[in-house]
């Protein structure tokens, strides 16, 4: 059975229709999900993709979070359901307090857009275990408020948790504490990242095909799931 | 009618990215006494009926401040004192 991996669309989502095509290349079909609508249609998996969701007023994704479907997706990754906040996704998981933290104006206050190494710090997680840790990934990033805070405490626990996703190699984008580019829940099913992997799935129009493993990594944690 | 007003700051140990590129725009005023600028947000909340200091502390808490990264006040301000802050 092909696995169905939702994809939601909020008022001024950018990057739905990239991360709904880079699930279908990844071999699942991609089912679009609407902001308003609480029902999640049966998916075995949530994206929620990058841009300006609500405008990103207030600050980003604070209004994303309170979205009728946000509601259903918060209980359901309590119960599992492997859910990949990136960019402005990664901003509403910690929002709606799925993920520690918060991302803040990049410290140089200029938006970022170019390709970019990270490492992969944890291949535990439902959405990176196709990779090896220590792997390095090529993936654009693209965002002006990626600033990865979070108090020292909370750092060490990630750290030591091993729930560092992923950091940013050769250069730090946003100024992120620790060079963090992307975190885990504790259970690993709940990934926010703030470069885009669904923009380096084919050859004619990204820097990589890197960033197809984290699709094929849910693929693989549905299979292996229990039912 | 009086009004709620929210302050929220970004907490003393975050950063302040944009407060520091006003703060270094100052000298080109002229400007050489100031030592930090920090920036924030104030929020005017006017309740249909008797401003509840309590409810809007609940909102401020839930939606206009996130308490990972900002602090917030909550204070009752008459409305000419909000002509005034704005003059």
């Amino acid at each position: 059975m092909t696995a169905r991996v939702g994809v939601v669309t909020f008022p001024g989502s950018l990057d739905d229709g990239d991360a709904a095509r880079a699930v279908r290349i990844a071999g699942a079909e991609p089912v679009r999900l609407w902001h308003g609508d609480p029902d999640l249609h049966g998916v075995d998996a949530v994206v929620l993709p990058g841009g300006f969701s609500y405008g990103d007023y207030l600050r980003c994704g604070a209004i994303a979070r309170f979205a009728p479907v946000m509601e259903t997706i918060v209980d359901a990754a309590h119960g599992g359901l492997p859910v990949l906040g990136i960019c402005n996704g990664f901003q509403i998981l910690c929002e709606a307090h799925l993920l520690p933290g918060a991302l803040t104006r990049n410290q140089h206050l200029h938006f970022r857009n170019r390709d970019q190494i990270l490492r992969i710090e944890s291949a535990g997680t439902a959405w990176t275990n196709a990779f090896q840790p220590g792997q390095e990934v090529l993936i654009p990033v693209k965002n002006g408020e990626g600033c990865y805070v979070a108090d020292t405490a909370t750092l060490d626990q990630l750290e030591a948790e091993g729930r560092v996703v992923a950091r940013y190699v050769g250069g730090n984008p946003n100024g992120s504490q620790r060079d963090i580019a992307a975190i885990t829940n504790p259970a690993g099913n709940v990934v926010g990242i703030m470069p885009h992997p669904e923009h380096a799935v084919e050859a004619l129009t990204g820097p990589s095909l890197d960033g197809l493993g984290f699709f094929t990594s849910v693929l693989k944690h549905l299979v292996g799931a229990p039912a | 009618m009086p009004r709620v007003v929210v302050d929220v700051m970004l907490k003393p140990e975050i950063l302040d990215p944009q407060g520091q590129a006003v703060a270094n725009a100052l000298p080109r005023l002229g400007v050489s006494d100031v030592a930090s600028v920090r920036i924030g947000r104030r929020i005017e909340i006017e309740f249909a009926g008797e401003p509840d200091l309590d409810r809007a502390r609940e909102i401020a808490d839930k939606l206009l401040a996130n308490p990972v990264i900002e602090d917030f006040t909550v204070r009752l301000v008459e409305a000419d004192e909000t002509a005034d802050a704005r003059s």
